[in-house]
C-alpha cells in the first residue's frame, strides 16, 4: 500500500523556501532511522540527489540535530528506541525553533492508525516502507517546492 | 169560498167607545198578573161577554205542532170548540189564512157554518193575535167574537193586541223554563255517569263536559300551579288522542288515553270511546266517553306477570330436573338413592346394570343381581343403624351380573338429612376399582421407566456439560490463536518490510548508478533481484491485507469517482505486463457510466488483481475488460473475460479461499501466494458487492465484479 502526502501546511514550506533561497545553498535534510542500513541508503541517495544530509539514530538525537542544524526537512522513522517518532515530531512542532521544519513520517507499519497518529503528531506527509529511495526524493522535492534535477528516475 | 172577507184598519183606538176605561184597566192588570195562557183566555172571553158578546173564543198557536188550538170559549158548545184545531200550514183554511196574513176577518152569517165553526151560523169577527218575538211579531193565536158590532168590535181589537203580546210572552217564558229544566235534567244525567263525558265540535273544541270530565280538563280560578299544569297536559293529551282517533261510519273509535290525576298526580289510564254525532242545526261533533281502566290494567299486568313468573319457575324446575338426570346418567359410576326403609328409590344406568336383571335374563344373572343387592343393602343399613357419622366409605365385593367377573368396588355413602335432621335417604356412589388397580400397576411401571430415563438424561447432561466446557475452552483457544495469528502476521510483515526496504533500496541505488556505472550483465542481474524483491513485497502486502481484514482493521472509505478513469488507470499500470504477454486487451467500457459511490482504492485493487490473473493464466488469445450499468438491478458490473486455461467446476469455490490455487501441487505452473482472489472476494463483500465466476477448463474464465450503485444524493 502506498500512501502519499495529500495535504501540506502552507507555512512551513514557504519558510523553508525563503531560507534556502536566501543562503543560496542546497536544502538540509535530516534522516532519522534506527536501522543503519536503511538510514545509510537514504543518506546516500539524498546526497546523490544534491541535498545536504544529516542523520540521527533515535528521537533524542533527532531533536538535538534539528535544533543545531535547522534542517528544511526531516525524514522521521516512527518506530524508534527511547523517544519514538511520534513524540519527537510533537516536540519539534511545539518548539518555535523547529516548528517550521517539514516532517515526513516513514514507517514499516502499514496498519491503519499509524498514518492518523503521525498526522496528529504534526507530520506533514506519510510514506510506508518499503519506500524506494527515488520515491522519497520525489516526495522531498515536492514538499520543498524544488524542481527535479534530472538525475533521478529511470 | 163564498165567504165575504172585509178588512178593517189595523190601528185600534186608544180609548174604546164600548167598555169603560176602568174595566179595561182591570182586565189588563189581571192579564199581566197571570202566567197561564188558559186563565188569560178564559178571562178574556168572559170580559168580551161582559161587553156584550154572545159568543167568543180564544185559540192559541202551538209553535211546535204548528197548529192553532182552542183555549177558552163562551156561548159555544164545548165539545165542538175542543175540535176546533186548525193546521197552520193549511193555506185553504180561512182561519189559518187570516192568521198568516195577520189581518182581521169578518165572517158573514152562514160563512161560519160553512167553515164548521161552532157559531150557530152567526156573523163573527176573527182577530189574529200577534206577539213580539224579538223585534218581529209572530202569530200567537186567534180571537173570535160575535156579533161583530160596534162597540164590541173596538173592544175586541183592543183586547186582541193586549192578549197577543201577553200570550206570546207567556208561551216564551214557558218554553224557556222548559228548556232550563231539560238542561238541568240532562246535566244531572251526565253528572250521574261515573265516567268523564266530553262533547267536542268538529275542530276538537270542547263544547260540553260532565263534572268528571271537568275535574280532569277544566281549570277554575285560583288553582295551584301543579294542578294547572296537569290540566294543561291532560288537555293536550286528550286533543292529541282525539286528533288521532280514526272514525269509521257508524262505529265508535276506541283508544287508550293516559291522563294525570290533577289532585293526586298519579297516572290514570282510560279507554276513550269516541263517537261522531250529527245534528242538522248544530253540525257534527264528537262525544268521547272515558272509561277508567287504570285498576283494570294494573290487575291485568299483575296477572300477566304472575303467570310469566310461574312459567319461568316451571321451566327452571324442569331444566333443573333434566340437568340433574343428565348429570346422574352421565356419571360412569353407579349412583343409587335409598329411602330410610332400605329400598332403592332411584338409580342411574350404570347402577341398573349391577342391580337389575331383565325378566328373561338367565338364572345366573338373576342370582348375581340378588347377591349384589344383598351386599349393597347390608352396607347401606350399616350406615342407617350403626354409624353415627353421615358418611361411610367401604369396599364391596360385587360381581358383574353378565359375566360373573369379580368387581372390586369402593362405595361411598352419604346420609340425606331433612331440615330437622332426620334421615330421609342415602346416596351411594360405587366406584369400580378394577381400573384403579390396573392404573396403579401401570403407574409404577411408568415410574420405573421414568427413573431409568432420568438417569440417562442426567448422564447425558453431565457429558454435555463436559463437552460444552471443552468446546468453550477450544473456542477461547481458537480465538486467542486467531488473534495471535493476526498479530503475528502484522508483526511479521513489519519485520519483513524493513530488510526488504534495504534490498529494494540498495538495488535501486545500484541501478541508479549511485555507486558507479554498471556493466550490462550486472544491470540485468540487478533487475532480476529487483523484480523478485518486488514480488516478495506483493506477497507480504497480500498477507497484511488478509490479516487487516480478519482483524477488522480495513475500513471502507467511500467516495464518488468515475469508473472509466479508474479502469484507464489500471490498464496503464499493467501496460508493461500486457506488452510482455503479447495478448490483445479489448476494452468494452461504456462512455455513459455514471459515477460510482464506493471505496476507490479497493475497487482498483480488485480490478487490478482480476486483470493480472487473466493476463497470468492466459497463454494465448485475448482478455476483455467490460464495464456496464444495470439500472434496473441498481448494479454496476465490471467483467474480465479471458481465453485462458479455465477452472474446473469442483475448483471454482476453492480459488476464493485463503492460500489456494486451483493447482496446489508442488510442481505447479503458476506462482503466487494464492491470496489475491480471497482478498478480492472479501473486499467486494465489504462494499456490499460480490464476485461471480463462470468458467470451464480450456474455455477461459469470466470474473464479474458486481457493485451496488450509488444511493447517495448528489
Amino acid at each position: 500500500m502506498k500512501a502519499g502526502p495529500r495535504k501540506t501546511g502552507a507555512g512551513p514550506r514557504k519558510a523553508a523556501r525563503r531560507r534556502g533561497a536566501a543562503e543560496g545553498e542546497a536544502p538540509v535534510v535530516l534522516v532519522v532511522d534506527d536501522f543503519e542500513d536503511n538510514r545509510a541508503l537514504y543518506v546516500r541517495f539524498l546526497g546523490f540527489s544534491g541535498f545536504q544530509v544529516a542523520e540521527a539514530a533515535d528521537g533524542h538525537e533527532a531533536l538535538v540535530k534539528a535544533r543545531e542544524l535547522q534542517p528544511e526537512l526531516i525524514v522521521m522513522d516512527l518506530s524508534l528506541p527511547g523517544l519514538d517518532g511520534w513524540e519527537a515530531t510533537r516536540r519539534l512542532k511545539a518548539d518555535p525553533r523547529t516548528r517550521d521544519t517539514i516532517v515526513i513520517a516513514l514507517t514499516g507499519h502499514a496498519l491503519t492508525g499509524h498514518e492518523e497518529g503521525a498526522r496528529a503528531a504534526g507530520c506533514d506527509a506519510f510514506l510506508t516502507k518499503p519506500c524506494l529511495p527515488e520515491t522519497l526524493v520525489d516526495e522531498v522535492r515536492r514538499l520543498l517546492g524544488t524542481p527535479s534535477q534530472g538525475k533521478s528516475g529511470r | 169560498m163564498g165567504v165575504a172577507v172585509t178588512t178593517s184598519p189595523r190601528q185600534a183606538p186608544r180609548v174604546a167607545p164600548g167598555s169603560t176605561t176602568e174595566s179595561r184597566l182591570a182586565l189588563a192588570e189581571f192579564l199581566l198578573a197571570v202566567d197561564e195562557r188558559g186563565a188569560c183566555a178564559r178571562r178574556a172571553v168572559d170580559w168580551l161577554a161582559e161587553q156584550g158578546a154572545r159568543q167568543a173564543a180564544c185559540l192559541a198557536v202551538d209553535p211546535e205542532l204548528r197548529k192553532v188550538m182552542p183555549l177558552a170559549g163562551r156561548g159555544l158548545p164545548e165539545a165542538r170548540l175542543a175540535r176546533l184545531v186548525v193546521d197552520l200550514d193549511d193555506r185553504h183554511h180561512t182561519l189559518a189564512a187570516a192568521l198568516v196574513a195577520r189581518r182581521p176577518l169578518t165572517l158573514h152569517a152562514g160563512a161560519s157554518r160553512l167553515l164548521d165553526l161552532p157559531l150557530k151560523g152567526d156573523a163573527a169577527l176573527v182577530m189574529p193575535l200577534l206577539g213580539a218575538v224579538g223585534k218581529e211579531e209572530a202569530p200567537a193565536g186567534l180571537l173570535i167574537v160575535s156579533p161583530p158590532r160596534v162597540p164590541l168590535l173596538h173592544d175586541a181589537r183592543w183586547l186582541a193586541e193586549l192578549l197577543g203580546h201577553r200570550l206570546a210572552r207567556i208561551a216564551r217564558q214557558a218554553l224557556q223554563a222548559d228548556n232550563e229544566r231539560r238542561l238541568i235534567r240532562e246535566q244531572m244525567l251526565l253528572n250521574a255517569v261515573g265516567d268523564p263525558i266530553i262533547l267536542t265540535d268538529a275542530e276538537g273544541r270542547m263544547l260540553m263536559a260532565n263534572s268528571q270530565a271537568e275535574r280532569l280538563l277544566s281549570s277554575r280560578e285560583g288553582e295551584s300551579v301543579g294542578r294547572r299544569r296537569a290540566l294543561a297536559l291532560n288537555n293536550m293529551l286528550f286533543s292529541s288522542a282525539l286528533a288521532h282517533a280514526a272514525f269509521h261510519q257508524g262505529t265508535a273509535s276506541r283508544r287508550e288515553l293516559l291522563l294525570v290525576d290533577p289532585e293526586e298526580g298519579s297516572d290514570l289510564l282510560f279507554e276513550m270511546v269516541s263517537t261522531v254525532v250529527a245534528d242538522a242545526r248544530e253540525g257534527s261533533g264528537i262525544v268521547s266517553v272515558l272509561r277508567n281502566v287504570t285498576d283494570l290494567r294494573r290487575a291485568t299486568e299483575q296477572i300477566d306477570e304472575n303467570y310469566r313468573r310461574i312459567r319461568v319457575a316451571e321451566a327452571e324446575a324442569r331444566s333443573e330436573r333434566d340437568r340433574l338426570d343428565l348429570i346422574i346418567d352421565s356419571v360412569a359410576d353407579p349412583i343409587l338413592l335409598t329411602d330410610p326403609s332400605g329400598a332403592i328409590v332411584m338409580m342411574n344406568a350404570p347402577a341398573e346394570r349391577l342391580f337389575t336383571a331383565a325378566r328373561d335374563a338367565p338364572a345366573d344373572t338373576a342370582k348375581r343381581v340378588q347377591a349384589n343387592d344383598a351386599h349393597f343393602t347390608s352396607f347401606v343399613s350399616n350406615l342407617f343403624f350403626l354409624d353415627e357419622g353421615t358418611r361411610r366409605r367401604g369396599e364391596l365385593g360385587l360381581v358383574d351380573p353378565q359375566t360373573g367377573a369379580v368387581l372390586p368396588v369402593e362405595a361411598i355413602s352419604g346420609k340425606i338429612l331433612s331440615e330437622h335432621g332426620e334421615v330421609t335417604g342415602v346416596v351411594t356412589i360405587l366406584h369400580d376399582r378394577t381400573e384403579a388397580v390396573e392404573k396403579t400397576l401401570l403407574y409404577e411401571e411408568l415410574k420405573r421407566a421414568s427413573e431409568r430415563l432420568e438417569e440417562r438424561v442426567r448422564e447425558a447432561t453431565a457429558e454435555l456439560v463436559t463437552q460444552n466446557e471443552l468446546l468453550r475452552r477450544q473456542r477461547i483457544q481458537l480465538e486467542q490463536a486467531s488473534a495471535l495469528k493476526s498479530q503475528f502476521l502484522a508483526n511479521m510483515s513489519h519485520e519483513f518490510r524493513t530488510p526488504l526496504n534495504a534490498i529494494l533500496g540498495y538495488t535501486s541505488l545500484l541501478l541508479h548508478g549511485v555507486s558507479g556505472e554498471l556493466s550490462g550483465q550486472q544491470q540485468r542481474d540487478l533487475t532480476l533481484v529487483d523484480s523478485n524483491a518486488r514480488h516478495l513485497l506483493s506477497i507480504i502486502n497480500d498477507i497484511l491485507d488478509i490479516s487487516r481484514i480478519e482483524a477488522g482493521r480495513m475500513p471502507v472509505r467511500r467516495s464518488r469517482f468515475a469508473l472509466g478513469a479508474l479502469l484507464k488507470e489500471v490498464v496503464a499500470e499493467l501496460e508493461p505486463l500486457i506488452a510482455r504477454s503479447r495478448l490483445s486487451l479489448r476494452k468494452e467500457i461504456s462512455a455513459s457510466l455514471p459515477p460510482l459511490w464506493a471505496d476507490r482504492a479497493k475497487v482498483k485493487q480488485i480490478v487490478l488483481n482480476l486483470l493480472t490473473n487473466a493476463l497470468k493464466f492466459t497463454p494465448e488469445g485475448s482478455v476483455t475488460l467490460h464495464a456496464s450499468i444495470r439500472k434496473g438491478a441498481g448494479e454496476a458490473t465490471i467483467v474480465v473475460t479471458d481465453t485462458g486455461i479455465g477452472i474446473a467446476p469442483e475448483d471454482q469455490h476453492k480459488i476464493f479461499e485463503d492460500f489456494r490455487q486451483a493447482d496446489s501441487s508442488p510442481g505447479r505452473q503458476y506462482g503466487g501466494a494464492g491470496l489475491g482472489l480471497s482478498i478480492c472476494r472479501r473486499l467486494a463483500e465489504m462494499m456490499g458487492g460480490r464476485i461471480v465466476l463462470t468458467s470451464a477448463p480450456g474455455k477461459g474464465s469470466r470474473f464479474s465484479l458486481v457493485l451496488p450503485l450509488a444511493r447517495r444524493p448528489r
